[in-house]
């Protein structure tokens, strides 16, 4: 069988994971797809990549597909999110000074409670908080903004919130540029093992259920190829079920350890992959359930909800009306796409493509096509609750 | 915003490397009396880019810290001026050749074409040029790699073997047209799966 070539671009990040095992296992293969993978610089270099053309698939920041869509950064364009390629997996950390500060008043670093974690930190900055995050345009952007406004800071005033590429944030906490970071893995564990700083939360600690990384395409390419889409969407989620399974992780840390992808240790990768991670210089090692999710509770499915969420928080901070922010973004997550992808297979999907954010905050049986669906949390740590319904 | 013609344009280049720095500014110098600056740091960038308020900020798309000047197309008060990729404004094909010869450039909102065309062209001229030797570098670095992967193959089949090395070079060949690869994959692939017998 001769193969359609796929041009796909990604940021050497853990959470690429999909397209790398795509490839490498031959969940691409089996769909007809040869993807031709390459690492792009930043993401705006990528972002720029499939507005040209250059690539006709990026893993993408959620946010990015949605910004585009308010005209928020770059060229003109219009993309859309045909799955979500992974749920989490972000971590904050702090500086060294930060963190004794933080010591000694008291926390106990236990990974898991954002709101005392939040206190002890805004009482122990001095000044306004630096805090760096790897573009204007992402989850972890949005965590920082949700998790500290949350707890009484002004945001975005009340805050310092910069842009770092992610290989530069450990430098940059130990220059001092910055006082903590919220960057996506193996970026936070490398300024632990280099002794820049220590690992403060997860983002799942925040909001346990935030979309993070979206298979993203030009919206014409997807309406042109609407077979090759479905090809691509079934391939990337076969990759996500073989992620899900816990046995396959050492294999998936190995493959992402090759120089094509993050050209660092497994070791470090597998911390990520497993949730469990060494959240200080010292080895204290701490469990992070849900920490990095690919399949659990249909983690690939693009909720139109998530869209919406991702456009009402940028409307909120740049200014824009948000009904029709609202508007422009409802259909940049092709919930509709992911489910005719989708019908050949066994996954079993919602009946819904909307929820309400934030509801879930134990794993919950919920309505779809087989009956066998149970959503995984998707709490955020101040039982904030976002119902798409009252935008309408 | 009235724009002044006669006054040059204030260009910043965000470039570590000296070298290339020097020769961006000499190519820009050529398109025009503008004043040019050139910050090499890439810590502290937004701050330094802010205070220089320049009309245009040229950069490597390769270069990660493209992703910091993201952060200036936000204008979050009416006094900064907005910053956006001159692609907004200009033509396609300018940026076409732009992005393919590996520039990235920022644009003052309401900067007029006209005046930018020259400097960016005179940027594509100048990335090229990096971009060709770029090429150049890595395929001789890849050569260098091959090479030393071909003669490490050589040596395990020479040991594994008890043969000369030009026999063990012929063998390789032969391996490598019986499978319609070249040579240095079939030494890579015998070189790292030798590792699982070791």
């Amino acid at each position: 069988m001769s193969l359609t070539s796929l041009r796909a671009g990604f940021i050497p990040l853990i959470d690429c994971a999909p397209f790398a095992i795509a490839h490498e296992i031959g969940f691409a293969e089996e769909e007809g797809l040869a993807l031709e993978l390459s690492s792009a610089p930043s993401w705006s270099a990528l972002r720029d990549q499939l507005a040209l053309g250059h690539v006709d698939a990026a893993h993408m920041l959620a946010p990015v597909p949605v910004a585009v869509a308010l005209g928020l950064g770059g060229m003109p364009a219009r993309f859309d999110a045909l799955s979500v390629m992974s749920i989490n997996g972000n971590v904050i950390g702090v500086s060294k000074a930060l963190g004794q500060r933080m010591a000694e008043a008291g926390h106990d670093f236990g990974f898991d409670n954002a709101e005392a974690a939040g206190r002890a930190l805004l009482q122990a900055v001095q000044g306004r908080l630096r805090i760096g995050v790897p573009f204007p345009f992402s989850m972890h952007a949005e965590l920082v903004y949700h998790w500290l406004g949350a707890l009484g800071l002004p945001s975005p005033q009340g805050l310092d919130v910069r842009t770092v590429p992610p290989p530069q944030m450990a430098v940059a906490l130990a220059k001092g540029e910055i006082d903590a970071f919220c960057v996506g893995e193996p970026w936070g564990s490398i300024a632990v093992e280099g002794g820049h700083g220590a690992l403060l939360l997860p983002g799942s600690a925040i909001w346990a259920g935030a979309p993070e990384k979206v298979l993203a395409v030009r919206h014409d390419w997807a309406q042109e190829h609407q077979d090759l889409a479905k090809r691509l969407i079934r391939a990337i989620w076969r990759a996500q079920r073989w992620l899900g399974q816990a046995e396959n992780l050492s294999t998936a840390s190995e493959i992402l350890a090759r120089r094509a992808y993050l050209d660092m240790s497994a070791d470090i990768i597998e911390r990520a992959l497993t949730g469990h991670l060494i959240v200080t210089p010292e080895g204290t090692r701490r469990a992070a359930p849900g920490f990095l999710r690919f399949y659990d509770g249909a983690a690939g499915f693009p909720w139109r909800s998530q869209a919406l969420w991702i456009a009402d928080r940028l409307a909120a901070r740049t200014g824009l009306p948000r009904a029709q922010a609202a508007q422009a973004a409802r259909a940049v997550f092709r919930s509709d796409l992911y489910r005719e992808a989708l019908t050949t297979t066994r996954a079993d999907l919602p009946g819904a493509s909307e929820k309400v954010e934030g509801a879930n905050l134990a794993p919950r049986p919920v309505a779809s096509q087989q009956g066998t669906l149970v959503l995984q949390p998707d709490a955020f740590f101040d039982g904030a609750i976002f119902d798409p319904a009252s935008l309408k | 915003m009235s724009i002044s013609v006669s006054t040059n344009l204030s260009i910043v280049v965000v470039e570590p490397d000296p070298d290339r720095a020097r020769l961006i500014a000499e190519a820009l110098a050529q398109a025009g009396g503008h004043d040019v600056h050139i910050i090499g740091s890439e810590s502290g960038l937004s701050r330094a880019i802010s205070t220089r308020d320049p009309d245009i900020v040229l950069v490597d798309v390769t270069n990660p810290s493209r992703d910091v000047l993201e952060e200036l197309t936000l204008a979050s008060s009416p006094l900064e001026r907005p910053v956006a990729m001159f692609v907004d404004r200009s033509d396609d094909s300018l940026t076409r050749a732009a992005i393919e010869a590996g520039v990235s450039a920022y644009v003052v909102d309401g900067m007029r074409p006209d005046r930018i065309r020259p400097i960016i062209d005179a940027a594509i001229a100048r990335f090229q040029m990096f971009q060709q030797m770029r090429t150049e570098l890595e395929a001789t670095k890849r050569a260098l790699e091959e090479r030393k992967i071909i003669d490490r193959a050589k040596g395990m089949i020479m040991k594994a073997r008890n043969v000369e090395e030009e026999e063990a070079y012929a063998l390789l060949r032969r391996t490598a047209m019986d499978q319609g690869k070249r040579v240095a994959e079939v030494a890579e692939s015998l070189v790292s799966t030798a590792g699982l017998l070791a």
